[in-house]
């Protein structure tokens, strides 16, 4: 199991000291927005970051986003006052503060964001703390792989989200959640949006089918399992569609697609909890459990069901992260989480068991516990339908009688009968270790005998959700209703199914599993996709590279020609004199040489042939200069040729020279389509002002004649000193190619 | 002239293509050398054809006749092949220095940045 060492003096070192006094200041700060948002009041705050993309840093804060805030900042520093004694005295310990206060800072980033696209910043901020931490031993192989795992589902999540971002943007006409006037429900776009927002919401929350990534990243250290993979990160998704809910909710395809998935994640995961024998797995599931029931009531969306889901979130939180917390103490109490062998636990560790208790007893929802009150008020929520009634309140009930029995395996069994032998003999944790549970189960307990405590909180949260005031009642117990009843047959059912828990897990340990080794075959299949596209595309050879870069250009330029419709004038050969013909056979038939030759000389005079055919085109358009270049630079070509030559080998000696038709055809459609663009172009009127410029200028302004010999070294003598400097780097880049041949290998 | 024009330089560019595709890289500067000759003559052609009238101002005059040829596209096309000669060079080095190194003007053997693996 984990690698538990205890060093309680981490919390008088700087590291572990800010790691406790960050969060809990902050947490007091953001205490002092209470009376402001429980009387209905928003703070909104908003500076400018890039204004020219309506990204603002806006700061939103209401009953939704200081909800989380305070559980942000409170469960923190109960977690980090509880590391500095789980991981104290690990050697990376550093490492794991710097990881848990940058993930908080993103948590806290992404509740407060007003705008989207920082929403969205601060939500890969938790993606990538999040990998960070579940490898956290990133000696093992295992918490490698899970943590990509992790990344990898909850990334692509992401970029959906990204997607869906861009689109609301493009319907809303703005960025910021506050500016998002009326819902998007009629708008074209609305089910795009939708469902990528889902996407981006389901893979963080781990719903059915993305639920996988969650169980497995408990191969981080418990406190993270405790503080990002059950109370704060997971709840991200929920927290997006309660955001969204205002201006994407109460529509068919919301209530449907929330309802259903999170109802079929809330029973999946409740009937896998059972299966496992790892306790902190049995937690995983039943905070898959939990997260199922928040998205399934905050997609039956009504005023109740809202309500109920705030009062729920606020409950789990407490109970599932003091769970947590207590399994790390009991791992490292008794060296195992096993819960076979877990038993009798009590009498060595007697604050440890009183807060598991606690904390299970409102997992179990038993009164007079927090959770009491969050399962009672989604039971009225769910009775209360029209729609869906009987799905909704049997998947709450399913889901609630199977957490009853995970909260006896948990936190009844190893704590009763008689001591069992386990790896160490049990003792009680230090009290920073303590403390956490204890605290979050004392407040379940607090919350439900006065949930009163709470409405300050869960009010102006509802509110947030629904976009409109909301009237919130929470109370422990006031007559025996329908929601009692069921209550009570919740208590009868789990009773039941944690006496007979055993055999069922025996049961169900036979299923086959299904998700995990399938996301190994996915990635398995990535992998050899890639491969067989690499190999495909990147075959090493430079003529196919080359062939797939013309061709792209044909393709483009084709596109480009079709879709300027341009028409071309008949030919025009009026003004044709013999030189004109001469010259253009004497060019055709030195680039045919040079393409056809197999002698290496013949090549290089047939180039020469080209070059001074196109030098005769420039003399013959008063272009003297051009000429004249022209034909210095063809010897310079002839001369260095020559050189060369004598080192080189005769062409195609070793190859196969065959005609390449596939070639031919692209190298004629080239050509062609050249040609076209060519004719298109003389086709159309020339802009002539530049060259009047240079015209009447470069007597007056540069006092030269030669116009062109004027542009080059008066008004564009930058670019022809650029010019020089391509040469000269040409030379120095040849010199440097040249030196190296010394001492080459063969 | 304008089309016989096109025709030239759509012939040069095909045979430039076809020579780049070869697998002997002396074929590919062939190519090379061709693509800028096109290259060269697509730009001075799409300035205007003036017959015979060089862009020059005659003594006396502040500015020059009507009809002489267009300058600009003579002034791009000189840098154009000054700097093409530079990259024919080059190129011509870089072919002179893999052959010594590898032994082959093959490009389909010259396979030290993607070896031969597993394709």
């Amino acid at each position: 199991m984990a690698a538990t060492q205890t060093d309680s003096r981490a919390l008088t070192r700087p590291a572990g000291l800010i790691s406790v006094a960050v969060p809990l200041a902050l947490f007091g700060w953001f205490l002092q927005f209470l009376p402001e948002i429980a009387a209905g009041g928003t703070v909104v705050y908003r500076i400018d970051w890039v204004p020219s993309l309506e990204v603002g840093l806006g700061v939103l804060l209401d009953g939704l986003s200081l909800t989380f805030a305070l559980l942000i900042t409170g469960i923190g520093a109960l977690v980090t006052l509880y590391s500095t004694s789980y991981l104290g005295g690990h050697r990376d310990y550093g490492r794991f503060v710097c990881y848990i206060l940058a993930f908080m800072g993103g948590m806290l980033g992404l509740v407060l964001s007003d705008n989207l696209l920082s929403l969205f910043v601060f939500w890969e901020v938790t993606t990538i703390s999040s990998y960070l931490l579940i490898g956290f031993d990133a000696d093992r192989g295992t918490a490698r792989r899970n943590a990509l795992q992790a990344l990898l589902v909850t990334a692509t999540g992401g970029l959906a989200f990204l997607a869906g971002i861009i689109l609301i943007g493009m319907a809303a006409g703005t960025f910021d959640i506050s500016g998002i006037g009326e819902p998007l429900a009629s708008h074209p776009l609305y089910l795009p949006i939708f469902l990528l927002v889902v996407a981006g919401a389901f893979t963080k929350s781990a719903q059915v089918p993305f639920h996988f990534w969650l169980p497995n990243a408990m191969a981080a250290p418990t406190p993270v399992s405790a503080y990002l993979h059950s109370a704060t990160m997971v709840k991200g998704g929920v927290y997006l569609l309660a955001r969204m809910n205002p201006s994407l909710g109460g529509t068919d395809p919301w209530f449907w697609t929330l309802v259903l998935f999170g109802g079929v994640t809330a029973v999946f995961a409740s009937v896998m909890a059972l299966r496992q024998t790892d306790i902190k797995q049995v937690l995983a599931y039943t905070t898959l459990m939990a997260l199922g029931t928040l998205i399934m009531f905050i997609g039956v969306g009504t005023e109740y069901a809202v309500q109920a889901a705030m009062a729920f979130l606020v409950v789990h939180s407490l109970y599932k992260a003091a769970l947590f917390l207590m399994i790390g103490v009991v791992d490292h109490g008794t060296g195992t989480r096993d819960a076979r062998v877990l038993r009798g636990l009590g009498r060595a560790m007697p604050v440890t068991m009183v807060a598991a208790m606690l904390a299970a007893l409102s997992m179990a929802g038993v009164p007079p516990l927090f959770g009491f009150v969050g399962k009672e008020f989604l039971y009225k929520a769910a009775l209360d339908l029209d729609v869906g009634r009987l799905w909704v309140t049997g998947c709450a009930f399913a889901a609630s009688a199977l957490m009853f029995a995970a909260a006896g395996i948990v936190a009844w069994r190893p704590f009763m009968g008689k001591p069992a032998d386990t790896p160490t003999a049990p003792h009680e944790g230090p009290w920073p270790m303590l403390a956490g549970p204890l605290v979050l189960a004392l407040l379940g307990l607090a919350l439900g005998i006065m949930p009163d405590l709470a409405e300050p909180l869960v009010r102006p949260a509802t509110a947030a959700v629904l976009g409109v005031a909301a009237k919130v009642d929470l109370y422990l117990f006031r007559t025996v209703n329908a929601a009692f009843v069921l209550s009570l047959l919740t208590f009868a059912a789990g009773f039941a199914l944690y006496l007979s828990h055993a055999r069922l897990r025996a049961g169900l340990s036979r299923t086959p599993k299904l998700f995990d080794p399938g996301w190994d075959r996915l990635m398995d299949l990535v992998a050899a996709g890639s491969t067989a596209l690499t190999g495909a595309i990147q075959t090493g050879r430079l003529r196919r590279y080359i062939f797939v870069t013309f061709a792209t250009l044909a393709a483009v330029l084709s596109v480009a020609l079709w879709r300027a419709e341009v028409t071309l004038a008949a030919p025009d050969f009026d003004d044709l004199r013999a030189k004109h013909w001469s010259v253009l056979i004497f060019i055709m038939a030195g680039a045919l040489l040079t393409a056809f030759t197999r002698s290496r000389m013949t090549a290089v005079a047939a180039l020469g042939v080209v070059g001074i055919g196109v030098a005769l085109i420039f003399i013959m358009f008063g272009a003297p200069d051009v000429a004249i270049t022209q034909l210095l630079i063809e010897v310079l070509q002839v001369v260095l040729f020559a050189v060369a030559m004598l080192k080189l080998p005769h062409l195609g000696r070793d190859m196969n020279t065959r005609p390449r038709a596939w070639d031919a055809v692209l190298a004629l459609a080239i050509g062609g389509l050249t040609a076209t663009i060519l004719i298109a172009v003389m086709a159309t009127p020339l802009d002539l002002r530049l060259t009047a410029f240079f015209e009447a200028a470069s007597v007056p302004l540069a006092h030269g004649r030669n116009i062109v010999n004027v542009i080059l070294v008066d008004f564009r003598a930058l670019d022809t000193f650029g010019e020089i400097a391509v040469v000269a780097v040409a030379a120095l880049g040849a010199w440097a190619v040249l030196r190296g041949t010394r001492g080459a290998r063969p | 002239m304008e089309f016989l024009m096109a025709l030239m330089v759509g012939a040069l560019v095909s045979a430039a293509v076809y020579l780049m595709l070869a697998r002997d890289v002396l074929r590919f500067l062939f190519g090379l050398v061709l693509v800028s000759n096109a290259a060269n003559l697509l730009i001075f052609a799409s300035g205007g054809l003036t017959p015979e009238a060089p862009p020059l101002v005659p003594e006396g005059l502040k500015a020059p006749p009507p009809d002489v040829a267009n300058a600009l596209p003579q002034a791009l096309v000189l840098t154009a092949i000054v700097i093409g000669f530079g990259l024919f060079a080059f190129a011509l080095i870089l072919i002179y220095r893999s052959y010594q190194t590898m032994g082959t003007l093959d490009s389909d053997r010259m396979r030290l940045a993607e070896p031969e693996g597993r394709d």
